[in-house]
């Protein structure tokens, strides 16, 4: 039977101890949200990672790590457009620019940085496909499962910490009320900063994470602090009060929305 | 014949049941099933589905309060049950403050279904071990425009003072928006 299912039921961790432990060969495809990602295993090892379509080539990778300058990526893409990762690899190898250790390196680590990604997302479809192996163009790396697999677990504990604390991004922040908080003289860092900048009753979390290029972990981890410091606090988008939900009365008529009120307050004076 | 519907939540073992009890002139038609997590066996039972408690207002009118299942796996039905209400009360366990946490996530969820009036209400303060109300706004982060009010469920006055203050936070805003 095809393992596949919903990550809000069997979480990243939980794929991650169950190919490891059954020693999978395969790639585990994960519709998450807005983004899908490709991660091959061989005998239960990490083997690829692929993430939507972020440039994911050799040249892209080692840019990233700064392994090569930009002007040398360049010259790449246009030289070497046409060689699979393998072939540059190689090449790079030979023409004594890399060790082999510095292309395995940077393949790990972006490889490592997109499966932590995935810890973020607690919904999405995935399935796990034994016949789909690492692409025969990409250079597939021999990487343990058990230190990622603690690093996810200890993330999605907080995760579900911060999910109980800000249980929706699609509410807003507002600064608060306290007088005598100076937020100049409060240390907050770079990211906090970030955040600090869009609050403001007309901007939800969610799009603040989204301006800010946070992920929902990283958004609700900044918040938290900020809530944690009481020095914002989480309100209704536009900073509207609260209002009466349209079909909350059998009536549209304002009077008999009232009597009907104080109707019910009689009679709940009386019991 | 008219209705309307006031919903009470919180975290397990807060009280709702008891509180809609105290007041339904029905016996509370009640979806309980016995405990099955161990860490969760602090009482014998527990709403899974929802409470429903009903009050006849007049010939015309009927108030139903529905209480919400209490066990965080359940909460697929909040939303359900957060449709068309006039308004709605969070209870806290004020004796049990490993519970306020989930407390303040129910608020912050059920503020984000609807932006309807609503009341906290700190049960259990008859309790030896509850809280101070004013510490409890603090641990709670409560607006202090938020009525919170002490509670205990089993005592009919304690209920109806927080049905209440509810109904009297819904008049307030029909004013404001009368208003605007």
């Amino acid at each position: 039977m095809a393992l596949k299912g919903n990550l809000r039921d069997f979480t990243i961790t939980q794929l991650l101890n169950l190919v490891n432990l059954a020693c999978k060969t395969g790639t585990l495809v994960i519709e998450g949200p807005g983004d899908v990602a490709r991660i091959s295993f061989r005998e239960g090892k990490l083997a690829y990672a692929q993430l939507g379509e972020q440039e994911s080539t050799l040249a892209a990778i080692l840019r990233r790590n700064k392994k090569i300058s930009a002007r040398q990526y360049t010259i790449l893409q246009e030289r070497a457009q046409k060689m699979t990762d393998k072939e540059l690899g190689l090449l790079l190898i030979n023409a004594g620019y890399l060790s082999q250790t510095d292309i395995i390196e940077s393949l790990q680590q972006y490889f490592v940085a997109v499966v932590r990604q995935l810890f973020t997302w607690v919904e999405g479809l995935f399935q796990f496909d034994t016949n789909t192996l690492t692409p025969l163009d990409k250079i597939p790396v021999r990487m343990d499962l058990e230190n990622l697999i603690i690093e996810g677990s200890r993330q999605l504990r907080e995760w579900e910490q911060l999910s109980q604390e800000i249980p929706s991004l699609d509410m807003s922040l507002k600064f608060s009320d306290r007088p005598g908080t100076n937020i100049r003289n409060v240390n907050l860092s770079v990211e906090e900063w970030r955040v600090v900048s869009y609050v403001n009753p007309k901007n939800t979390m969610r799009q603040i994470a989204r301006t800010t290029k946070m992920n929902e972990l990283e958004i609700r981890r900044v918040v938290y602090a900020l809530l944690q410091a009481g020095l914002v606090e989480i309100i209704r988008p536009g900073g509207a009060s609260v209002s009466i939900q349209p079909r909350a009365f059998p009536t549209t008529d304002k009077k008999e929305q009232k009597s009907l009120v104080y109707r019910i307050i009689d009679r709940i004076r009386s019991i | 014949m008219q209705t309307v519907k006031i919903v009470v939540t919180g975290p397990f073992s807060a009280g709702k049941t008891e509180f809609i009890r105290s007041v339904s002139e029905i016996d509370v038609v009640s979806t309980e099933r016995k405990i099955s997590a161990e860490a969760e066996k602090i009482k014998e039972s527990t709403t899974v589905a929802m409470d429903f408690g009903r009050i006849t207002v007049d010939e015309d009118l009927i108030l139903y309060l529905f209480g919400t299942p209490g066990q965080r796996r359940f909460d697929f039905m909040w939303e359900i049950l957060s449709e068309g209400m006039l308004g709605f009360i969070v209870m806290v366990d004020s004796a049990r403050p490993e519970t306020f946490r989930e407390a303040r996530s129910i608020l912050e969820t059920f503020r984000a279904y609807a932006p309807t009036p609503y009341v906290v209400a700190a049960n259990k303060q008859d309790a030896l071990d509850a809280w101070d109300i004013e510490d409890m706004r603090v641990a709670l982060r409560l607006d202090p425009k938020v009525k919170f009010l002490p509670c205990v469920a089993h005592d009919k006055e304690t209920v109806k003072k927080v049905l209440l203050e509810l109904l009297y936070t819904i008049l307030a805003e029909m004013e404001t928006s009368n208003k605007s």
